[in-house]
């Protein structure tokens, strides 16, 4: 926090700090291929799991059904997206769940208070309450130099508590689709091309956050910090401010996901998105993206986001029963980080021989 | 309690400057909390101090200052465990179906323990020989854990366990109000400080949580004390699986959802660092207490139970940030400017 929370003169960076895509030099092109393949993994366990389902039952893949999944997967890659830049910075924020279930009591009441309200309108109010609640985490992490598990645990607890008292002194416990406005719930149904717009605004998030990661300075900053803090610190990058960015995207993607929640839903209470943290950051680190930062990116977050929904779903197609369905995620979560280990070593040595043979 | 809470050899070195002006031992700030607490509430708050109180404030902290017992010194050597109430709702769940197959409570309870143990090895296993974090192990088997249950149970709830057992859980000690259970809990609590606070297996914890290399350089077996860590920690959660059973009397694959994080809380709240290294049981089981007595006096005042969620977390968070705000306006008193 003693750095200048200035923009400083651009330097180059060692190349560690530059994180694991800077391509050009060989061990970095070595890295770059090595997160390819790992996104081709999750995507092929993905294609797999599809394959095995629509011989099982040929009807996993009709319109309808592809359109459920693909609703329902929206919200979670909505999280997972913002989740992975707080990740990447060698922090976590638990407290998602709790802002999407404030964000979506939030541009609810507003709905109701206020019918007329365009749709535009309550999705930035959402995303500005997110927005708030991300500001409030990274606050804290950053000015006071707390743990994010600790700070993100607290506010988990906080921010549903609020959305509790927020709901019964205002004697609205529920908000149900009869108090919403027909414009806004047509979104939940919406479509275009075939496609939910839910998903594709997914989409647009993922892409938007993808090319922000790879492409701007800031972005890649962000992999620095979470590679080696210090080293971060000591070459000049606003550690504070880039942290205190990532929470407040995080935060302002979380009031989002509520946006689309209660557009999906339309019937909303304050036990909305309770939970979602471990999915979401399980999403995460089945993508590929390591729980103590510096690597991993946001299409294989969102890969291990549609993977994870997609479980669910086929389970019972393959004639599993569905309570089959929170192990087989654990499951998959030990063998992604335990896969990344194995990847881990294997680039370490063939870095290092690398080297030798120089 | 003064001497034996501060053997934390070498504080990480970003709070090198705050530790040279804390005296005070960790957990003391928390126990003083505690002790006000109740004293204010037990003159405010009508029915608070009552016997009958007590003694359900009392159950409902058993199991979170049980499994947190164990789980402390998983968290002073800068590891976790979240799939703790996984374990218990795996443990109940199989408690229940072995109950349905026929078999006497006197058989169920020890292989529920072995596969407490089993559990916590896989954890173990997974952190310490292939070198995995622990945080996102035990987040993938807080699920596995949880799943399996519902893999044994589906969403049956079983009921019929003797009358025996279950008015035991709940039973007191004569007409005092104390709950039984929390004798055999005072026992684990004290062999529990004695391991972490006086005995060099305790001082080999807070080594490994400063720095493991240095722990191993100096002849300390790190993965193999970790792996019985994690063992430990999954018997003494199964063993709050079948107390959790016994108490509500009933056995459900979705008992103590959510536990974790409350048992983290306590930890975290009772002044230990989540980075390993610091802090001592008696801070861990003032927070325990004190996070339910808060919410036990608030109910009695009639706040809506959601809304207490507040006061959890904005306690948690000001226990961590209170004593680093404190430290930065003391270091900066000391020296006058921190590069």
């Amino acid at each position: 926090m003693s750095a200048p929370l200035t923009e400083q003169p651009a330097a180059p960076l060692p190349e560690e700090l530059a994180g694991p895509e800077r391509s050009g030099r060989r061990g970095g092109a070595l890295v770059q291929r090595l997160v390819v393949v790992r996104e081709l993994g999750i995507l092929a366990a993905l294609v797999l799991l599809v394959v095995a389902t629509v011989i099982a039952n040929p009807r996993f893949l009709s319109g309808q059904n592809v359109r459920d999944l693909l609703l329902s997967a929206a919200i979670l890659t909505v999280l997972a997206a913002g989740q992975t830049m707080v990740i990447i910075t060698r922090n976590v924020d638990l407290s998602v769940g709790s802002v999407l279930g404030l964000s979506a009591y939030a541009s609810g009441t507003l709905m109701v208070v206020a019918p007329g309200t365009p749709v535009v309108v309550v999705v930035l109010a959402g995303m500005a309450v997110g927005a708030v609640c991300g500001l409030l985490n990274g606050a804290i992490v950053a000015v006071a130099g707390v743990p994010s598990l600790v700070v993100t645990l607290g506010t988990l607890y906080a921010f549903r508590g609020l959305d509790s008292l927020w709901a019964s002194s205002s004697d609205r416990l529920q908000i149900n689709a009869a108090d919403l406005p027909s414009g806004f719930k047509s979104l939940g149904g919406a479509r275009l091309l075939g496609v939910p717009v839910l998903f594709l605004v997914a989409v647009v998030v993922v892409v938007l956050v993808g090319y922000y990661l790879r492409t701007f300075r800031s972005g890649r900053e962000l992999y620095g910090i979470g590679s080696a803090p210090e080293a971060a610190r000591l070459s000049g990058i606003p550690v504070g401010k880039r942290v205190l960015t990532a929470f407040v995207v995080n935060g302002a993607l979380a009031g989002l996901a509520g946006v689309l929640y209660a557009a999906r839903f339309q019937t909303l209470d304050t036990t909305a998105g309770t939970g979602q943290e471990l999915f979401v950051v399980a999403a995460a680190v089945v993508g590929g993206v390591a729980i103590f930062g510096g690597s991993g990116s946001v299409y294989g977050a969102a890969l291990g986001a549609l993977l994870l929904t997609t479980i669910g779903t086929a389970l019972p197609q393959l004639g599993l029963d569905p309570f089959w369905r929170d192990a087989a995620v654990g499951a998959l979560i030990l063998a992604a980080i335990a896969l990344d280990r194995a990847l881990q070593l294997r680039l370490a040595a063939r870095l290092r021989g690398r080297s030798a043979r120089r | 309690m003064t001497v034996d809470t501060a053997p934390a050899p070498a504080a990480p070195a970003a709070a090198a400057p705050a530790r040279r002006g804390l005296t005070l031992p960790s957990g003391s700030v928390i126990t003083t909390f505690l002790v006000l607490f109740l004293v204010i509430a037990a003159f405010s708050v009508d029915g608070f101090a009552s016997t009958r109180n007590a003694g359900f404030l009392l159950l409902d902290v058993v199991v979170i200052a049980l499994i947190a017992l164990p789980l402390t010194l998983v968290v002073v050597t800068g590891e976790i465990d979240l799939s703790v109430a996984s374990t218990v709702g795996l443990s109940s769940a199989v408690m229940g179906q072995l109950w349905i197959v026929g078999l006497p409570l006197e058989a169920i309870v020890p292989l529920v323990l072995v596969l407490g143990a089993v559990l916590g090895a896989v954890n173990g296993f997974l952190v310490t020989r292939l070198g995995l974090p622990s945080l996102a192990v035990t987040i993938g088997t807080l699920a596995l854990y949880r799943g399996l249950a519902f893999v044994v149970l589906g969403d049956q709830a079983v009921a019929d366990f003797p009358r025996a057992w279950t008015t035991w859980a709940i039973s007191s000690i004569g007409s005092t109000g104390i709950p039984t259970v929390v004798v055999p809990l005072l026992v684990l609590m004290a062999i529990t400080g004695v391991v972490l606070h006086a005995t060099p297996v305790g001082r080999s914890l807070y080594a490994m949580g400063n720095s493991e290399d240095a722990a191993r350089f100096s002849g300390i077996d790190v993965g193999r004390t970790k792996l019985w860590l994690f063992v430990v920690t999954g018997v003494v959660s199964a063993l709050g699986g079948l107390y959790w059973t016994l108490r509500y009397g009933s056995a459900r694959a979705d008992n103590a959802t959510g536990l974790e994080l409350q048992v983290i809380a306590a930890i975290l709240l009772g002044g230990v660092s989540i980075f390993g290294g610091s802090g001592g049981l008696l801070g861990v089981i003032a927070g325990a207490l004190l996070l339910a007595s808060v919410r036990n006096a608030l109910q009695l005042v009639n706040v809506p139970s959601d809304v207490l969620n507040i006061v959890t977390g904005v306690l948690l968070i000001t226990a961590v940030v209170a004593p680093q705000v404190a430290a930065r306006v003391k270091g900066r008193r000391r020296r006058p400017a921190p590069t």
